[in-house]
């Protein structure tokens, strides 16, 4: 394990975009500090003339500017930012977690179980993922819980796909059946010889999925689903941004998708890099 | 007159890792009519030195020095120029029949296209002449054969294919790499045949590019011995042979296993049985034909396989690919569930033990792979790999005897103690290999079952494991199921050697009495195929033919190949009996060899 560490640690676009993940996380716990203004007040001075007033200035307190009802965008994005990433985190971890566990035990276990298993993957994916995710958030009503789950419930069926597929290409291979001639258990195989081997496929998928999830938020957000005002996220910004980018207030756009390319270039690029890491033979 | 001329050929890779010289500076000649060959382990730079000569290196390579086909400088040249050479005046055949046909090209598209290429002969006309290089290649039914797809055909096929297709333009020069190295022995030895013949017939000259003293010495005129990109020795087949002057030639001699020695070892009868295979049966059920009419017609993969084994005895199982050797091997471990039989181990019945107690019988039982990168986890460190079955079998350990066991076994097996950290990807095919016998020694076992172990490694490589595994026997006195195609490894490390076809015994007895008197036709075809690594023996010898193509294992009629006389009798479910003929010398039943064995051609050349 160190030695992956050390492997990381040798990566320098990983270490960088580690670096720049962590000062967004500072930024997101620290930046309230200096707000002069909540996310949800309004400026009523701005609120008339944003062009001018509303404009990013140290005077006003509006750093980032406002949006156009006048509120103030820095601590909005500071608080959309914080809200994408724990979606696109929360959502991809239990993507990560339940998709593999579905994916290792039907490609592994095999035969009937596995035609069961995958052919309730399959239905689900049939469904239509929007609809999926507005049924749960209306059955279950709007709350940050559901959304998670919500996102989740959709989200790990493409992964249990692919873990299948790479289980079921290594349990083919030789070195399993050598563990099972030592005498090892089955789950201890699946522990000790299969997960350890899915990791790079698992991990960079995981990496996609959290921008993934960050866009299929906003999404539901501009359907009036996700997460509500005067709570913000990334996705509704960026909707809000473009929708007024017209009237030269690009700073509305501006901001908040500095923080969005952001963070999806450095997922990205920390996943690669786990990838490299967890993998021996880039010793 | 030389037909090629190569001096002073370099070929150097350019890698991430820096620049590798493959090949430093050899130069040799071949004259026309002459069967050069080039021996080298895997790594010398042999095939290199003629994918350079024909322009095919890969793309990060370079090639200096000079090539002259006919006196005509070709290193180097344009492919347009090339082109013109490769195929026409020189043919080259690879090793792997199958990654070197098209697959999607029916055969005939793929021949026709040569012609089209080098004699712009098109349509009825270039398919009489590829219908009648087939038939000059020996392959039956050779009209139905150019509308099959190269998977359609067996792997002996696919090379002849592979010949006719270099032949079709009548080169001057054939290159062949390794060409039988794939090929089971006896399709080995009618393949070798086939090129001999076509020599002759032709006055083509041939390099064959080979790590095999034994193919060497049954074809060539003249040998090069090459190690590390250079030549370490050259001369005549029979004086490189008879006097090898050089330390690694006389090393590669020796390393070859020869089935014409006579090791002798003292066998106890009277230890005890550890293991007895009783009429073991594993079928797959495999569909054929249409979807939903098709019908399950169950593979034989092994089908009745009996025998013992004692302590400290090793026997050898021989038999060709897809004979089920490996599958049994897999059925006695419970690997793969048996469909029938009964193993029984210290007098227990194996294939009754419920899962937990299977578990716990595995530590006496253990096995060894034929690819040695292959059976380890490729995210374990090799010490972790070794420690595995003691994590399995004594979690009672600290971590701290634990790795003091795994780094006594290391030691024991010849892996140094500062490897202990290293992936297998780090290490030699022969080192892998070590791990892999360390993994299955560590818990002393009583019975090591090594399933084409050292098949996938080069001959020197290959006798250390052999020797490895002697010395481990003698020290820890446990048994051995050593399976393999080939039969003078075979010979080299058993007291009694078992030979299996399509699934059946056809004679088990000692070692020497299977290799000096074999009695059964397989066996003899076996044997007088695999080739003795001394030019004049191995010239002088008998080559037995055994009829047609081998039978695929579904055939139901398969059991009854060396007994066409039930056939004949009508009596196509009758099963042959295996007949002790001498004190411990079984033999399947079997029609009079004559009418099994096709002809016997004393050589060639």
């Amino acid at each position: 394990m160190s030695d992956a560490t050390d492997r990381f640690l040798r990566n320098k676009a990983a270490i960088a975009c580690m670096i720049v993940l962590v000062c967004i996380v500072l930024f997101i716990l620290i930046g309230p500090q200096f707000a002069h203004w909540s996310h949800e007040e309004i400026d009523w001075d701005a609120l008339g003339n944003i062009q001018t007033l509303g404009a990013p200035s140290t005077e006003t307190g509006h750093f980032f500017g406002t949006d156009e009802l006048g509120r103030d965008l820095y601590a909005r994005t500071i608080q959309a930012t914080g809200t994408s990433l724990l979606v696109g985190l929360i959502s991809a971890a239990m993507a990560l977690v339940l998709g593999t566990a579905w994916g290792v035990i039907a490609g592994y276990v095999g035969g009937r179980v596995d035609g069961v298993m995958m052919r309730i993957v399959d239905v689900l994916l049939a469904i239509p993922a929007t609809l999926a995710i507005i049924l749960i958030l209306i059955v279950a009503g709007r709350s940050f819980v559901t959304l998670f789950i919500a996102l989740g419930a959709v989200s790990w069926l493409t992964m249990a796909r692919i873990v299948r597929a790479q289980t079921l290409a290594l349990k083919g291979r030789e070195f399993i059946e050598a563990a099972r001639a030592g005498g090892v258990s089955e789950s201890m195989i699946i522990v000790r010889h299969i997960l350890p081997n899915l990791i790079g496929v698992v991990i960079v998928y995981a990496s996609l999925l959290v921008p993934e999830m960050i866009l299929a938020e906003s999404f539901i957000s501009f359907l009036g689903l996700g997460i509500s005002e005067p709570y913000t996220s990334l996705g509704a910004l960026i909707a809000q941004g473009a929708g007024t980018m017209a009237y030269g207030t690009l700073w509305q756009l501006g901001y908040p998708l500095f923080f969005y390319v952001a963070i999806i270039l450095t997922m990205f690029f920390i996943g690669d890099g786990l990838r490299d890491a967890l993998d021996p033979k880039d010793r | 007159m030389e037909l090629l001329s190569v001096s002073d050929l370099k070929v150097s890779f350019e890698t991430t890792d820096g620049g590798i010289d493959a090949v430093r500076g050899v130069s040799f000649n071949i004259a026309a009519g002459e069967c050069l060959g080039v021996v080298g382990e895997s790594g010398s730079g042999k095939s290199q030195s003629f994918l350079a000569a024909m322009g095919l290196l890969a793309g990060n390579g370079t090639a200096a020095g000079s090539v002259q086909l006919e006196g005509q400088e070709i290193l180097n040249l344009a492919s347009r120029e090339l082109n013109k050479i490769r195929g026409d005046e020189v043919g080259m055949i690879f090793q792997d029949p199958l990654t070197a046909l098209t697959p999607h090209l029916r055969i005939g598209q793929q021949m026709a296209e040569v012609l089209h290429v080098h004699r712009s002969s098109k349509g009825a006309d270039a398919q009489r002449q590829c219908l009648a290089w087939l038939d000059r290649v020996q392959i039956p039914d050779a009209k139905r054969r150019l509308t099959q797809y190269p998977h359609e055909l067996s792997g002996g096929m696919r090379q002849r294919v592979m010949i006719a297709m270099a032949m079709l333009c009548e080169p001057k020069l054939l290159i062949a790499d390794e060409p039988t190295t794939a090929l089971d022995v006896t399709v080995q030895a009618e393949v070798l045949d086939l090129i001999a013949q076509l020599q002759v017939e032709q006055g083509m000259a041939v390099a064959l590019i080979t790590h095999d003293m034994g193919v060497v010495a049954r074809m060539c005129d003249r040998v090069h011995v090459m190690r590390l990109g250079a030549f370490v020795e050259q001369g005549s087949v029979e004086d490189v042979f008879a006097s090898p002057q050089h330390d690694y030639t006389r090393q590669l001699l020796q390393a070859m296993p020869r089935i014409d020695t006579n090791t002798t070892r003292a066998l106890n009868v009277h230890s005890k049985t550890l293991l007895k295979v009783d009429d073991i049966k594993v079928h797959f059920p495999v569909s054929t034909g249409h979807w939903i009419f098709g019908r399950k017609i169950p593979l034989r993969a092994v089908d009745g396989i009996t025998f013992s084994l004692r302590e400290g005895e090793t026997l050898g199982i021989v038999g060709e690919s897809g004979c089920g050797k490996s599958t049994l091997a897999r059925a006695i471990l419970r690997l793969i569930k048996p469909s029938d039989g009964n193993v029984s181990w210290l007098g227990k019945s194996l294939t009754s033990l419920d899962k937990k107690a299977m578990r716990n019988a595995r530590k006496d039982l253990q096995i060894v792979f034929q690819d040695p990168l292959a059976s380890l986890d490729p995210r374990m460190t090799i010490a972790s790999s070794i420690a595995e079955p003691l994590r399995t079998f004594r979690p009672d350990l600290t971590d701290r005897e634990r790795r003091e066991a795994v780094r006594d076994m290391m030691e024991r097996v010849g892996l140094d103690a500062s490897m202990i950290n290293r992936y297998p990807h780090e290490l030699s095919g022969g080192q892998n290999q070590r791990v892999g016998i360390a993994r299955a020694m560590i818990n002393r076992p009583k019975l090591i079952i090594c399933d084409e172990a050292v098949s996938a490694l080069d001959v020197s490589i290959q006798a250390q494991i052999l020797e490895l595994l002697k010395n481990l026997q003698a020290e820890f006195g446990m048994s051995l199921l050593f399976i393999s195609h080939d039969l003078s490894v075979v010979r080299e490390i058993s007291d009694r050697i078992m030979v299996i076809y399509l699934g059946r015994i056809v004679e088990l007895a000692a070692s020497a009495a299977v290799c000096t008197h074999p009695r059964h036709p397989y066996t003899q075809a076996l044997i007088s195929a695999v080739p003795i690594p001394d030019p004049i023996l191995e010239r002088q010898r008998k080559r037995l033919r055994l009829r047609g193509e081998l039978p695929s294992p579904m055939d139901p009629e398969a059991a009854l190949r060396f007994m066409p006389s039930k056939l004949k009798a009508g009596i196509a479910d009758y099963v042959p009996k295996l007949i002790e003929e001498a004190p411990g010398h079984f033999v399947a039943e079997h029609d009079a060899s004559e009418a099994n064995i096709a002809g016997q051609s004393s050589n060639l050349i």
